[in-house]
């Protein structure tokens, strides 16, 4: 019983997280029109979270007979997914209400795929990785599918959904294969003897599987076809938030299962990580010169930063992990304000958003338009941003660990992308606006933008903030 | 090896026969004298108005889906039941907590009126 | 006692007949069949190694994986009927508006 107390304090972010959505569930059910009221009660839980995140940050070590991380990796990688779900919860308020789909149950499920996350990248265990990657799969099927009258929704959710299912299907089999060689799902134990597995068929063929599920779920090519349409189709805010926090867990549990901490797999998958990288860097970069939709072009994008993070996993050093860790914190607030700013651009417009109808932004909404190109700079990778730093972090790590030839198709990824994302700058302060109607956007929505904003700023100007904590993760 | 399994092959030709043999009885039996009443779907019943080949209501497709779900986590007590026991308060305590989310989950269910009938 | 290998060889077939079967075929529902074959050819594998190693773990993971597949089952053919229900068609051929 004491041990169960115990337990349960050490794992105080995830049981609040817990908590909070039964409570928001049981304040939908008994109270009708209440969505804003759910949305302000999730924004609170989630600070009190992000508390007993900070709270349990010296409390490192296992719970529930070594189940699940406490402490360290797992409340810093909390208080990430805590941030990305805050931020969209209030972007969402003013944007849900325009296309008609203000439903209370949006909170719930952005609050239970963030336990999913959070159970996802602190597992210790292959089972509970497994959980966790499933109720936030799960959660973010039905909210890429929200919006349920719009055709694109519907495609989107069925395609990410079949795809995901697919995917898991491998990822559990590797799980299954790992499970018959090593006799158990323990990470710690199956680490231990890794070495002297290492030439063993079968469990290098489960190593392989779910190397297959991760890199279905970060979204890097050959495993990215979902990517782009998903992006696409499901509403913009949900699209911000799968981008960032579901990404983020899913590399937070790929570093934990296969790199920083364990390494079950002994180095061996270095190389596959490395051409993993090269397609994706590659693929998104130059794909995304083509696209016409705001959205799609993110997807790329999107695809295209998921290799540079891959970057920092094949190098594999202390340094380029804590590079990954600091990428993926400034690709959050990056990505969830560009994807705002598209999300308000759409509620303008009535429809899906093309580059052309940022046309003439910078001078209609100059607020707007300026943080637009903020979190566009961002994600060129231009100092002092913090998008400039998580690139130059990897970078210097993957070359210190040799691996310059990837660090140099990186560099000249990273250029071709300076075209597209300017692009769209060019659009917002060089064309001039059709016929648009501002909408106004509310405090809330503003103070998210904001927010992002801040973060794309402190980090860039401060980046040792971050990469400090980062060190001393495990 | 393949001695012991001579009795299931007995019962697999036991079980062929009688279900051949008692499905073709009435046939070989019974005198057969058809009419158009006895044709009919239901020979004392009802007229069918309509083919069965329809859509179904939706209601009938929720209460499937719960059905699924709040059925396949009682797989999860039996285990708990069996080691009850030995697993004393810990395990109570945490079998009140997944009864617990599951119920926040029923009231939500009975709140959206997805088993209401009507 | 049936050696291990052939669970082993037939749980890999029926992965394999459920990939194929998620590859070529283009019903929706169809095709969520195939992925359920996957999960259930893995899960016959956790029985098999469970049995195999004397380890109950194995077991205990086929119930998660089975709630886990139910709950995906329940959101599966709630995206379906969606789409049914604005384009009368579960053919993923049809489900094209999205494409570069």
């Amino acid at each position: 019983m004491q041990q169960l107390l115990q337990d349960t304090l050490a794992t105080a972010p995830l049981g609040v997280t817990i908590l909070l959505s039964l409570v928001v569930i049981l304040l939908h059910s008994f109270v009708k029109n209440s969505e804003r009221a759910q949305a302000m009660v999730s924004v609170a839980g989630l600070a009190i979270a992000a508390a007993a995140a900070f709270w349990t940050f010296p409390m490192r070590g296992t719970a529930f007979s070594g189940m699940v991380m406490t402490g360290g990796y797992a409340s810093a990688m909390s208080v990430l997914f805590i941030a990305g779900a805050a931020l969209t919860i209030l972007l969402a308020r003013d944007y849900l209400g325009k296309i008609g789909a203000d439903f209370g149950e949006f909170h719930i499920l952005v609050l239970l795929a963030v336990t999913g996350m959070m159970a996802f990248a602190s597992g210790l265990d292959l089972i509970v990785t497994f959980i966790g990657l499933e109720v936030m799969s799960v959660c973010l099927y039905v909210l890429a599918g929200m919006t349920r009258g719009r055709l694109e929704a519907n495609e989107a959710s069925l395609k990410y959904f079949l795809l995901g299912a697919f995917a898991t299907g491998f990822f559990l089999y590797g799980i299954a294969l790992i499970y018959g060689a090593a006799g158990t799902t323990n990470l710690a134990a199956i680490a231990q003897s890794a070495s002297a597995r290492a030439q063993d068929p079968l469990f290098l063929a489960g190593c392989g599987l779910l190397l297959v599920g991760f890199a279905f779920k970060v979204g890097a090519v050959p495993f990215h076809m979902w990517v782009p349409d998903v992006y696409e189709g499901a509403p913009s805010v949900v699209t911000g938030f799968m981008s960032t926090a579901a990404k983020a867990s899913a590399f937070a549990a790929f570093m934990l299962v296969f790199i920083a901490k364990f390494d079950i797999a002994h180095g061996r998958i270095s190389l596959a990580l490395a051409m993993l990288s090269v397609a994706s860097m590659v693929l998104g970069n130059v794909v995304a010169i083509s696209q016409t939709s705001i959205k799609r072009m993110l997807a790329y994008s999107s695809i295209a930063h998921a290799g540079y993070m891959l970057i920092g996993l094949a190098a594999g050093t202390p340094a380029a992990i804590s590079g990954v860790l600091f990428y993926l914190l400034s690709y959050l607030f990056t990505n969830i304000g560009a994807f705002g700013v598209v999300s308000i651009i759409e509620n303008e417009k009535q429809e899906n958003v093309s580059i052309e109808s940022f046309a003439g932004l910078g001078t209609r909404r100059p607020l707007l338009g300026a943080l637009m190109s903020l979190f566009l700079f961002s994600l060129v990778g231009l100092p002092p941003l913090s998008g400039f730093f998580g690139k130059y972090y990897i970078f210097y790590a993957a070359i210190a660990e040799g691996y310059t030839w990837l660090t140099i198709v990186g560099v000249l990824t990273s250029m071709i992308s300076i075209y597209y994302y300017l692009r769209v700058v060019v659009v917002m302060y060089f064309r001039s606006d059709t016929d648009a109607t501002a909408v106004p956007v509310t405090t809330l929505g503003t103070a998210s933008l904001l927010l992002s904003a801040a973060g794309v700023l402190v980090f860039g100007f401060f980046p040792r903030l971050i990469t400090d904590i980062a060190d001393t993760l495990f | 090896m393949i001695e012991s399994y001579i009795p299931i092959f007995l019962i697999l030709a036991v079980a062929v026969v009688f279900g051949v043999v008692s499905a073709n009885m009435s046939w070989l039996l019974g005198p057969q004298r058809p009419n158009r009443a006895k044709n009919s779907t239901y020979e004392s019943g009802m007229e069918p108005v309509r083919t069965a080949h329809d859509r179904f209501s939706v209601k009938y497709y929720m209460v499937a889906v719960l059905f699924i779900l709040f059925d396949i986590e009682v797989v999860f007590m039996y285990p708990w039941a069996v080691q009850y026991r030995n697993l004393g308060l810990y395990g109570f305590v945490e079998m009140v907590v997944f009864i617990g989310i599951l119920l926040v989950g029923f009231v939500y269910v009975i709140k959206k009126g997805a088993l209401q009938w009507d | 006692m049936i050696p291990i290998s052939h669970y082993l060889i037939l749980s890999a077939v029926m992965f394999t007949i459920g990939c194929a079967g998620v590859l070529t075929r283009r019903n929706a529902i169809i095709i969520f069949m195939c992925i359920e074959l996957m999960l259930n050819s893995v899960n016959l594998t956790f029985v098999a190694f469970s049995a195999y190693l004397g380890d109950s773990a194995g077991q205990i993971i086929v119930f998660f994986v089975m709630a886990v597949a139910a709950a995906e089952a329940a959101v599966g053919l709630a995206i379906v009927l969606a789409l049914f229900r604005n384009k009368k068609s579960v053919d993923i051929n049809d489900v094209n508006i999205l494409k570069w």
